[in-house]
């Protein structure tokens, strides 16, 4: 085989993983949304109705692709691309385990962070061409709200990297197996970057670009079949990301504390990754099912007068930490 | 709110501009959207509803904004008219009720008992005391019944969709109850002037029974879950207040008012059934805004589980219904009776010639001037602020429209 193809085949397979990904992420929010309910979320398509999301692909998939008369064509079809290829692509520097990470970059975080700050973009592209007021209004939103979290967002991820002494998120992990989890010396980045992260993932409460209630379905509002199945995919892709950054910066990544990394070498360590990984997903849609939604200028406050001080306070608390006790968090360079 | 002539009869659909058309422009509005400032932005008129997921049905709010900010707002109400007035001025006074039923449907018991006390009032008949207290009875279930759908749905307005399963589990309950008794979950044809149509079944008291030894740990629940969440009450505090002078300037009735401060409740202040026997409270907060309504609310919820053990503890013996005629011919005259909805004083004013039909039948629907002290707060708000607004004052379309 060319070497060509091979490369073709190993993004063909990674894609087709991330999209089996978010097929099961939307199972799971049924069926975590439905328990929280008091209901049962699918039964009725394969055991447990695991199959119920593959047949909603199925049906996207195939659905007539209706476009509005008034829409701008051009950015009405790209915007789903724009917001689509973000959310997979920075899954390239999350690192599975010590071997399996697309990209080991030196700036994992940034290229991460770089990466997600595209997202905005095709939200607001999406709103825009749909000709929409309700889209109009939800992408408006949308764009408040990322571009103003994404500073306490990076800020609040800053501590651990203060602390591990480096950029590369597989270093960063590797830091915690030495010494502990770095939520316990960094509990509220933990917790900032928790709020942070709710807010550009946009999930309850802060969901306020498709606010259902008052904005019928936000800036997603004209599109249907899988247009609108790659902006409902991205979200859920999103999500995952948020999720696999607190596990790889707070949480240990793909260790364990008290187990050495050699015994779980090979299948052990993208096991462990993930089952945290869906935990504290799981804790995301936890709060999804109980949480009423914020509005927009208390969100806004929020960030500004709360957030952005908060982080900075903290990131001043742990150089002045890290300096007069060196060594105090044994990874500390 | 727009000219509501069309409400009570057909002259408003026979316009060149009929309100029910999509490119209707109601002439407060008709003004091009301008408001040029010194960034040169333009206003955006909205058209939220009759589709829409917060407006209760099919309200449609006509919406001027300025970014988020509501500038102007107008309130079109008509899309489920069904001339119930008219329809009753057709129907013998046994039937009327199945046209009550369908006008605030959430709370059909209240609607029945009010048009069967006008009836009453008009042919001076003496109800039986069993029939009194089971009208208290099912009137408080159906008020249960009523303000959880308010409560899961101004959950649902807040963003908060669990609160809406919460409700209906428990609603779910009271509806069985209600079909028990009445054969019907929603258009119960019950209350019928002269008494109730059926006795309550053993059953349908045991039912009650198995309800009333859940709902109050069910209630602490409800209450901590959206009234003690900071989120929620961020949201409500402050947020679309009624003093008293606007409140009363409306003719506002009901948790609305009470919620303004003024403790003005039907069932203490005009007794009507068995409620002079009744041992309750009336909520009244006095912050006027839509926390204040959140809390009287839940404390009628409280009122009203209350009233239901009373009812089944000393529901007298006795007869369910007093001895009328088939075919009822009130005498000549005219009558007004009005109970307390869940929605407020729901009047029925009775106007008859001395044959089988009503010669005229008027329907005092609570919703419809909340809905409209509701239009009238809107300017200054958010969009966000305006689905609470309305959630918080509990419109129901279908008595709007009538």
């Amino acid at each position: 085989m060319s070497p060509l193809l091979i490369v073709v085949l190993r993004v063909l397979a990674a894609v087709g993983l991330l999209l089996l990904n978010g097929v099961v992420l939307i199972y799971m929010l049924r069926k975590v949304l439905g328990r929280l309910h008091l209901r049962l979320g699918p039964t009725e398509l394969g055991p447990a109705g695991m199959f119920q999301t593959m047949a909603d692909v199925v049906k996207l998939l195939t659905k007539e692709d209706a476009t509005p008369g008034s829409v701008d064509r051009v950015l009405y079809f790209l915007a789903p691309a724009i917001v689509f290829v973000p959310s997979l692509a920075a899954y390239a520097a999350i690192p599975f385990s010590n071997k399996i990470v697309a990209a080991d970059l030196d700036m994992g975080l940034l290229f991460t962070f770089a990466i997600l700050s595209l997202m905005p973009l095709g939200i607001f592209a999406a709103g825009w061409a749909s000709y929409n007021k309700w889209s109009l209004l939800g992408s408006m939103r949308s764009i408040a709200q990322q571009v103003s979290y994404e500073v306490p967002l990076l800020l609040a991820a800053l501590p651990p990297v203060m602390i591990a002494g480096s950029m590369n998120l597989g270093d960063i992990v590797r830091a915690q197996h030495g010494s502990v989890w770095f939520i316990i010396p960094c509990l509220p980045a933990f917790v900032f970057f928790l709020i942070a992260g709710l807010i550009e993932s946009n999930q309850t409460p802060f969901d306020l670009s498709e606010a259902e209630s008052e904005l019928v379905a936000g800036f997603a509002t004209e599109y249907s079949s899988m247009k609108f199945g790659l902006l409902f995919l991205s979200e859920f892709s999103n999500v995952f990301i948020f999720a696999a950054l607190m596990v790889t910066l707070f949480l240990g990544g793909w260790s364990l504390p008290f187990v050495d990394p050699g015994l779980l070498a090979g299948i052990g360590a993208p096991i462990i990754f993930l089952v945290k990984t869906y935990l504290v997903i799981f804790v995301f849609m936890w709060i999804r099912g109980t949480l009423p939604r914020v509005r927009i200028d208390q969100l806004l406050a929020i960030g500004w007068k709360f957030l952005l001080p908060a982080t900075l306070l903290w990131i001043v608390i742990t150089g002045v930490a890290i300096k007069t006790g060196q060594g105090l968090f044994g990874g500390g360079s | 709110m727009t000219d509501p002539r069309h409400l009570a009869g057909h002259a408003g659909w026979l316009t060149p501009n009929p309100p029910h058309q999509v490119d209707f422009v109601p002439t407060s509005l008709t003004r091009a959207p301008t408001g040029v400032d010194t960034f040169d932005t333009e206003r955006m008129v909205l058209n939220m509803g009759p589709q829409h997921p917060s407006t209760h049905g099919v309200l449609r709010l006509l919406i001027e904004m300025d970014g988020e900010e509501v500038v102007a707002a107008e309130a079109v109400a008509g899309y489920l008219h069904r001339g119930i007035e008219k329809l009753a001025e057709h129907r013998r006074y046994n039937a009327v009720g199945t046209l009550m039923d369908r006008g605030d449907y959430m709370s059909g018991i209240h609607n029945e008992l009010a048009f069967a006390l006008a009836a009453e009032k008009l042919m001076e008949v003496e109800v039986p005391r069993r029939a009194q207290w089971l009208r208290v009875l099912m009137s408080e279930i159906n008020r249960i019944a009523s303000h959880l759908v308010w409560y899961g749905t101004f959950g649902l307005d807040t963003g908060a969709m669990g609160q809406f399963l919460y409700a209906v589990r428990d609603r779910e309950v009271l509806l069985d109850i209600l079909e028990d008794v009445t054969g019907q979950r929603m258009m119960f044809n019950y209350v019928r002037p002269g008494g109730v149509v059926a006795d309550i079944t053993t059953s349908a008291v045991d039912k009650i029974q198995a309800f009333l030894a859940t709902i109050d740990m069910y209630l602490d629940e409800h209450d901590a879950l959206l009234g003690g969440n900071e989120i929620f009450q961020a949201r409500t505090r402050g947020i679309g207040v009624l003093d008293k002078e606007t409140a009363t300037a409306f003719g506002l009735t009901g948790a609305n008012l009470r919620a303004s401060g003024l403790g003005f409740d039907v069932r203490r202040d005009r007794p009507y059934a068995a409620y002079d026997e009744m041992r309750f409270s009336v909520p009244v907060a006095e912050e006027g805004d839509c926390y204040a309504r959140y809390l009287v609310r839940m404390g009628e919820l409280r009122q009203a589980v209350a009233m239901v053990r009373q009812c089944i503890d000393g529901l007298p013996e006795g007869e369910h219904t007093a001895k009328v005629a088939k075919v009822l011919r009130p005498p000549a005259g005219e009558a007004y009776a009005a109970v307390e909805s869940p929605r407020g004083e729901l009047g029925v004013h009775l106007v008859s010639d001395g044959t089988e039909h009503p010669y005229r039948m008027r329907y005092r629907p609570p919703a419809l001037y909340a809905l409209q002290a509701a239009e009238a707060i809107l300017p200054g708000t958010m969009i966000a602020d305006v689905v609470v607004i309305l959630g918080s004052v509990d419109v129901v379309l279908g008595e709007i429209d009538r």
